[in-house]
């Protein structure tokens, strides 16, 4: 850490300093039930209420609309199509591919074909419910295995090759194959997806949207109504969870609010509801994984080949980018050095899929873990001795197959003191004890690590902008890029903010996301949201404090280095002012009190022709222990025991960061464990509501849950005080209960089969596992 | 359609308002009364984003019409704190950091509410089926849990500190 990091942090006396576990700012509203979300804002007078309609095809083409009936129900004021469009009918984010309203051909169950607008929600969704559509049926694709057969891509196939992994397959002591198929999983944020549009003068719109990327809102609500970006202004307080799902999908939503708004001259109001939400908009992709392994006799990975394959949907949305991720992590923590990826990214007649936390990362990590618990079967070893075998050494074995050096290695570290604390060893052995005594419950442990590379790997997006204006009393009103979906980067900025100018954190006002203060920000998406503003906000608060001791060297005859600022005071050699005077003085004065900062994430560079180069700036590392018993009459499970460490480099806010940690992790449980994606033959997603969607609840965390962070373990790269980004990676240590139920599994067979597990483990597909244990060879 | 006149209680105040029969409570809160403190996270009484209570008892408004409640007592977030003295769980939902996005924030402090005022000393578990229908996507549950359990202590001590000031009189 440089010295200037470790004397601010000790010396703060001030209120909500860095590395203080202050309460997330707006903790009060929440409690009192006063924060207000996008729904909660008040509607003008004479607001509409929109619902859409949907295609109840896969692929069609849509012969006629009748929309007579929808026109003339109770309430309704307009009807748009695709034809109402006076813009570009485009919403996707990257390739213009993803129409808002489908323009004569509909390609997923669910795909928006119309909008109402009507005098209440009831009323436009009663409407929507009358229209007459005639499809003529095309041939769906609905599988992933169907779409890569019949070459159905919706981006080239992609490859990563170093070394020559198929002779050293070939040469190896040991080879193996093998698949496994991993679910998709839904955001099911609780806030659903929302927007309002409001007509403002001249023709131009203001939108409140819940998303993370005010910027793109604007960009595409521009561009479908015809107008620039000067005419749009985007607005987002806070959102109820995001997770992924409000990086592109919102744009869809507020585009239909925004080109109804439009239309009729009135403030638009769509929200949907749960079930329209996660049939309309996009998940988590599934993944297929095939691979071929050639190892050593300790395990150690001599040459391997990957198939990657997703289920990206009906458009490109956010795939490219997604999959590149995966194939950027299915080396999770070990080196691959005759290594071969084949990414394809399949298109299906399904919903678009998009982000999600950990953005593809977690599907690569599934299927190097997978490569390397069957390893440890195959050898019959614990599967933690394989995984150290292969870990990135230090020095050594320690370049990545896109060619990054990994120059910050914590994982061993990590390991061996997750391994003394979690008692793993013995645990290991009583686990078996038990099993040995007990034919019907089995439990299961296991250990996994977690890699993760922070940055967008789109190089460009790694850059952010931040608004400071100091007021005459000292209080300080403070905007950046960045936008606060719960995961607390609105309290950890302001901290930042507090540090740098000496004041306590309530003299500083944390307000909205919003297009016309900080322009052309990147989503707050990759884990970056705090490393990015809080960066941005740093440097602008450092301009106000340069011009501020400059005044002050000049008004008190010292020189700049006699000047210093601390707990709400600055001392100017003998005389010292509270920072509200030195700010009211320096006024009169005419200093100027305002300033923007800007950041741009360095060191990063990376050709993705080649694939090679430095995606990321740096990497985060944590690791988990998860203990499991299942019932092989029911292939129920319950997790006993997590034992988790993880590293946030040096913590803004140990609260916020644990919070993150804990709930990321059990997100990632629900991911392979209880949520399960159901689509019937029809291209129908039935699993569309928390009746028949199971994400945990409360009575499904372990009782015994022991997370910590990894102490005295600064960021070794120049991050924001030295700490990490901690929003994505704690997800993936919910692998380690995956393997757990898996280690469960193997012991019906007394470890001498690898058991054939997809993800989620439901109770089904763990009594199928167990079945196909017990049958005898 | 014809309205329906109701008068009720809410948070203590006498209440009267005018809605349609398919109206829920959780519509009347929101879109009549001014009260979004309850959410609509589904919609379907599976997530507990709009949980209030119902003449003291835990009930999902988005289940109940608006015209069920006619002189009955409603209980939401809104009335949960007195003044800006606020109730012990929402102290310690703040200090134990057991919010994240904060959404289905009132709606667990309303459920657990419901379960202390039943049971003043609930065990871990107790609290963990009781809340067991409220989803929470952010927080992994676990600070939820502490919150109340410390909560309830608070309560407890506050509870004996009343009961010696009476006794001492």
């Amino acid at each position: 850490m440089g010295a200037d990091a470790i004397t601010s942090r000790a010396n703060s006396k001030i209120a909500g300093a860095v590395g203080t576990a202050v309460p997330h700012d707006s903790a009060r509203l929440h409690a009192t039930g006063r924060a207000a979300y996008t729904d909660d804002i008040p509607e003008p007078r004479d607001v509409l209420h929109l619902a859409v309609g949907m295609s109840a095809k896969p692929h069609a083409r849509i012969r006629r609309i009748d929309l007579a009936a929808v026109i003339s129900a109770p309430g309704v004021v307009a009807v748009m199509t695709a034809a109402d469009i006076p813009g570009e009918n485009n919403c996707g984010p990257v390739v213009h591919d993803d129409p808002i309203l489908a323009p004569g051909l509909v390609q997923y169950v669910g795909q928006a074909v119309f909008s109402v607008a009507a005098g209440s929600v009831d009323q436009a969704r009663r409407a929507v419910r009358l229209a007459k559509i005639e499809y003529e049926a095309l041939d769906p694709i609905l599988d992933i295995r169907k779409a890569i057969a019949a070459k159905s891509f919706v981006l080239p196939t992609q490859k990563i090759e170093r070394g020559d992994s198929k002779s050293a397959i070939a040469n190896a002591a040991h080879r193996l194959n093998g698949s496994a198929t991993l679910g998709g999983q839904d955001q099911f944020y609780l806030e659903g997806q929302i927007a309002m549009a409001l007509p403002a003068e001249d023709g131009d719109l203001f939108v409140y949207s819940s998303t993370q990327h005010p910027g793109e809102i604007q960009l595409l609500v521009a561009e479908a109504t015809g107008k620039t970006l000067k005419d749009v202004i985007v607005e987002c307080r806070r959102m109820g969870g995001a997770f992924g799902g409000k990086e592109s999908q919102p744009a869809l939503i507020a585009c239909i609010a925004a080109l109804m708004a439009q239309k009729t001259g009135r403030a638009c109001k769509l929200r949907l509801d749960r079930d329209t939400d996660m049939i309309m908009t996009g998940k988590r992709h599934d993944f297929v994984v095939d691979y071929e392994v050639g190892f050593n006799e300790r395990g150690r990975i001599e040459g391997i080949e990957f198939m990657f394959a997703s289920r990206c949907g009906m458009s490109v949305d956010l795939s490219g980018a997604i999959n590149d991720r995966a194939m950027f992590h299915c080396d999770n923590a070990y080196f691959l050095d005759n290594v071969t990826i084949v990414s394809h990214r399949c298109k299906t007649n399904t919903v678009s899929n998009t982000a999600f936390r950990g953005f593809g990362g977690p599907q690569g990590m599934f299927g190097i873990e997978l490569v390397v618990d069957d390893i440890a079967r195959h050898l019959g070893v614990d599967p933690l001795e394989v995984r150290r075998e292969n870990f990135y050494g230090i020095g050594e074995r320690d370049t990545t197959q896109y060619r990054q050096k990994v120059e910050d290695n914590i994982i061993h570290e990590i390991v061996d003191e997750l391994v003394r604390t979690s008692d793993y060893r013995k645990r290991v052995a009583k686990v078996r004890e038990f099993n040995q005594a007990s034919p019907v419950l089995k439990r299961g442990i296991a250990l996994t690590p977690v890699k993760f590379g922070i940055s967008f790997t789109a190089t460009h997006l790694n850059q952010a902008g931040a608004l400071l204006h100091v007021y005459t009393d000292g209080t300080v009103h403070l905007n950046h890029g960045g936008t606060e979906m719960g995961q607390g980067l609105f309290t950890k900025v302001a901290q930042v903010v507090a540090n740098e100018l000496q004041i306590d954190i309530d003299r500083i006002k944390i307000t909205a996301s919003d297009t016309s203060k900080v322009p052309n920000a990147s989503a707050t998406a990759a884990s970056s949201g705090s490393d990015m503003n809080g960066k941005a906000a740093q440097i602008a608060a450092k301009k106000i404090k340069d011009r501020l001791t400059e005044f002050a060297a000049n008004h008190f005859s010292v020189t700049e280095l006699d000047v210093v600022f601390g707990n709400n005071e600055v001392r100017a050699g003998n005389n010292t002012v509270s920072f509200a005077e030195l700010v009211r003085l320096a006024w009169f004065s005419r200093i100027s009190l305002s300033a923007t900062g800007f950041y741009r994430t360095p060191k990063i560079n990376y050709d993705r022709a080649t694939f090679s180069g430095r995606p990321f700036f740096y990497f985060a590392y944590g690791a988990a222990v998860s203990e499991v018993i299942i019932d092989t009459l029911t292939g129920e499970h319950r997790l006993t025991r997590v034992d988790i460490l993880h590293d946030c480099g040096a913590s803004l806010n140990p609260a916020i960061d644990m919070g993150q940690i804990q709930g990321g992790f059990i997100q990632g449980v629900g991911w392979l464990t209880s949520e399960e994606l159901w689509w019937n033959a029809e291209g129908e997603l039935k699993t569309h509501a928390p009746s028949t969607y199971k994400i945990p609840a409360c009575s499904d965390v372990p009782e015994d849950f022991r997370v910590r962070m990894l102490e005295s373990s600064p960021n070794r790269e120049e991050t924001i005080y030295r700490s990490k980004a901690v929003g994505e990676p704690p997800l993936m240590l919910s692998l380690s209960v995956f393997h757990a139920i898996r280690d469960a599994v193997a012991s019906v067979s007394n470890n001498t089969r690898r058991p054939r597990l997809d993800s989620p483990a439901t109770p089904e597909a763990v009594l199928n596992a167990v079945t196909e244990q017990q049958v005898s060879e | 359609m014809k309205g329906i006149a109701v008068s009720t209680t809410v948070n203590g105040d006498a209440v009267e308002y005018v809605c349609h029969g398919r109206e829920t409570l959780l519509d009347v809160l929101r879109n009549h009364l001014g009260l979004t403190g309850a959410k609509e996270g589904c919609g379907t009484g599976d997530c507990g984003a709009c949980s209030v209570t119902l003449d003291g008892e835990l009930v999902c408004s988005c289940l109940v019409l608006g015209a069920e409640v006619e002189g009955r007592t409603v209980e939401t977030i809104e009335g949960m704190a007195d003044g800006d003295k606020l109730h012990p769980l929402q102290k310690r939902f703040l200090d134990g950091a057991a919010l994240q996005c904060g959404i289905c924030t009132p709606g667990f402090l309303i459920a657990a509410k419901a379960l202390l005022d039943r049971n003043n000393n609930p065990s871990e578990s107790e609290i963990r089926y009781a809340l067991a229908g409220n989803l929470c996507r952010c927080t992994g549950y676990d600070k939820i849990v502490r919150a109340v359990s410390a909560a309830a202590g608070d309560m407890r001590r506050q509870q004996k500190a009343q009961a010696r000031r009476r006794a001492t009189r």
